[in-house]
């Protein structure tokens, strides 16, 4: 049985069914995210789970113990908000201790805790400091050093990096992942950020209208996308409709160039038509070497990233993406020249949904 | 161009100032003519020194002190209440707290007495502690508009919601998030709202005078009627508390713990 278990949740807000038959498994010290755009669900369930919102149908257990009806303050769950949600009144020490003041901590063993929280999260000169008086990276440690200081059986994230500039948000992620993994506390991560998501869990469940729309690790989410939706919503895609020629072989007509799929990839009937999406690392320009459909492509757009070249190209009036890495002794094409593009069928990702 | 409109300004800004002042200036000097051909604080020594200021003054005070309590319990979950948890009813709440500029006071007493005499099911005006804590609720709504309006600003100014949430999750019950979250973070604002009310309850007449109770306001009416001097000192003294009340206001503000650490 799982650690923490939400079985058939459901919510609405009157007429509007926001959750709909939401069910996971989450394992002691395992690292959850809830991935989707916004308005999918996934802020309502941590809601749920934190005990903000009570669901209209389902149940939430906890370690065994059926949570459900209890009351946000008697589920001992450490909440991490997008906003901070630091008391300004109180200096950054004060707000570690406030959860353990509350539950009666003696004052020595508090101190202590405070102490040991702020070294964790590398902030053990700031505590006499008021909430103010720090960074965002910062004000969003000391929330996380105050959810984690009375031991909570669960931890929830939301969106907590969302309002933290580019640089901050990276390293904070990695620290995030560190503290969760050092402690090992079970924990869910709500996020809108595909790539926060696909660099911290441990598992990822990609939510879209309120459903679970694919659960499995950042790996099979992205290379094996099972829906059109997780296939688009995670990464950049490019999507080609293909007509099966041979269902038995997994041969497909791309562009009128023959490819192989993977073997096990196509169930469908010779003649119809599937999708077939492609990841932009997938496309490689010129012949290369395992790649052996070679389609005709024009470069339209050229987009310099720094270490990778992200180019634009038309593949028979298909506009795709393909990424290449920056080398300094190879100009990147020019825009308006033609191309070849080789790509593996093994690549292909066949959608459904 | 500039120079000009500077000019102007000052003069506008001279002519407000002259006509605030100058019957200020005016009562001030008349109260000090007690004594016969030269300037004295005879008046303010009379004023101070007659026992029924000291007993009005006090029992104002005190009826003061204890409507700022009861205002305070009553504005501070209201507002907080009606902020988390229905929205929708604030523009509702609000007009009902602004209901005490538009009913005159007159109407309100009259209310109270025909509700609670000696004869009615909660007869409050047959006792003195029970007509002082009928004034004491009357004063109450009398403050009303000005302590919701200072406890809710005070509200805005932060995230309740969040905040609420945040000390839920860490385990805290409703009394200790009002009493350790909200209120110490609006705390400013109730000050702010308890010396408007302080300066309220002071000054009050129609109230007292007509639930016959010993209150400052009363007294200031009859020392008008029964003397020269000391009605031009009472208003002067009278004055003053109120503008120490927005000092202290201001002092609140700036000595607040976090909001002065903000400097």
């Amino acid at each position: 049985m799982a650690f923490l278990d939400l079985t058939h949740l459901e919510k609405t807000f009157g007429a509007n069914r926001v959750v709909k038959d939401f069910s996971l498994g989450v394992a002691q010290g395992e690292f959850v995210s809830l991935l989707g755009p916004s308005g999918c669900g996934k802020t309502t369930v941590l809601r749920m789970v934190a005990g903000f919102e009570q669901p209209t149908t389902g149940s939430i257990r906890i370690d065994g113990q059926d949570v459900t009806g209890a009351k946000a303050n008697a589920r001992n769950i450490g909440m991490v908000f997008q906003a901070y949600a630091l008391f300004p009144n109180l200096t950054v020490a004060e707000n570690v201790a406030f959860g353990l003041r509350v539950k009666g901590v003696p004052r020595a063993e508090r101190d202590a805790r405070v102490t040991e929280m702020l070294r964790l999260i590398g902030l053990p000169d700031l505590g006499a400091r008021f909430p103010f008086q720090l960074s965002g990276g910062q004000q969003q440690r000391v929330a996380l050093a105050r959810a984690l200081a009375p031991r909570p059986r669960v931890l929830l994230l939301d969106e907590p990096l969302s309002a933290l500039d580019a640089k901050i948000r990276v390293s904070l992620r990695t620290e995030i992942r560190e503290i969760q993994k050092e402690l090992g506390i079970t924990t869910i991560f709500v996020t809108h950020d595909q790539e926060e998501a696909l660099s911290m869990s441990d598992r990822i469940v990609v939510m879209n209208g309120g459903i679970a729309d694919q659960v499995g690790s950042p790996f099979d989410i992205y290379n094996r996308p099972t829906t059109r939706f997780v296939a688009n919503f995670v990464g950049t895609l490019n999507t080609f409709d293909a007509r099966v020629e041979n269902p038995e072989t997994g041969t497909v007509t791309l562009g009128g160039v023959s490819m192989t799929l993977a073997e096990g990839s196509l169930s469908a009937r010779k003649g119809d038509t599937v999708a077939i999406a492609l990841r932009p690392e997938a496309l490689h320009l010129g012949r290369t070497e395992g790649r052996e459909t070679v389609l005709p492509a024009r470069i339209e757009a050229v987009h310099f990233m720094g270490s990778v070249i992200r180019l634009r190209a038309d593949i028979g009036g298909t506009k795709v993406s393909l990424d290449t890495f920056n080398r300094a002794d190879q100009p990147p094409p020019a825009v308006g020249s033609a191309m070849e593009i080789s790509v593996s069928g093994r690549d292909a990702i066949v959608l459904r949904g | 161009m500039i120079r000009s409109a500077r000019f102007w300004s000052w003069i506008a800004f001279g002519a407000g100032l002259l006509y605030f002042f100058l019957p200020l200036i005016g009562m001030f000097e008349f109260s000090l003519r007690a004594k016969r051909g030269e300037y004295s604080f005879l008046a303010y020594e009379r004023v101070l020194g007659d026992p029924q200021f000291q007993q009005t003054f006090l029992y104002s005070v005190v009826m003061a002190l204890f409507t700022i309590v009861w205002g305070v319990f009553l504005v501070t979950p209201t507002a907080f209440w009606v902020r988390l948890k229905m929205p929708k009813l604030r523009p509702y709440i609000e007009f009902i707290t602004l209901l005490p500029l538009v009913i005159p006071p007159i109407v309100i007493v009259f209310g109270y007495i025909r509700l609670y005499n000696t004869s009615s099911f909660l007869p409050l005006t047959g006792s003195a502690l029970g007509t002082d804590i009928l004034l004491m609720f009357g004063y109450a709504v009398l403050a009303l508009p000005y302590m919701y309006r200072a406890v809710d600003t005070g509200l805005r100014t932060i995230d309740v919601g969040t905040l609420t949430e945040a000390a839920q999750s860490l385990g805290a019950g409703w009394i200790t998030i009002m009493a350790r979250v909200v209120l110490p973070n609006v705390l400013v604002a109730v000050l702010s709202g308890a010396f408007l009310t302080f300066a309220i309850v002071i000054g009050e007449y129609v109230f007292a005078a007509l639930l016959n109770r010993p209150a400052f306001g009363p007294y200031m009416v009859w020392m008008g009627g029964n003397k020269a001097y000391e009605p031009a000192a009472l208003a002067v003294i009278a004055f003053t508390i109120t503008w120490a009340c927005m000092g202290l206001i201001q002092l609140a503000t700036r000595f607040s713990k976090h909001e002065r650490a903000k400097r």
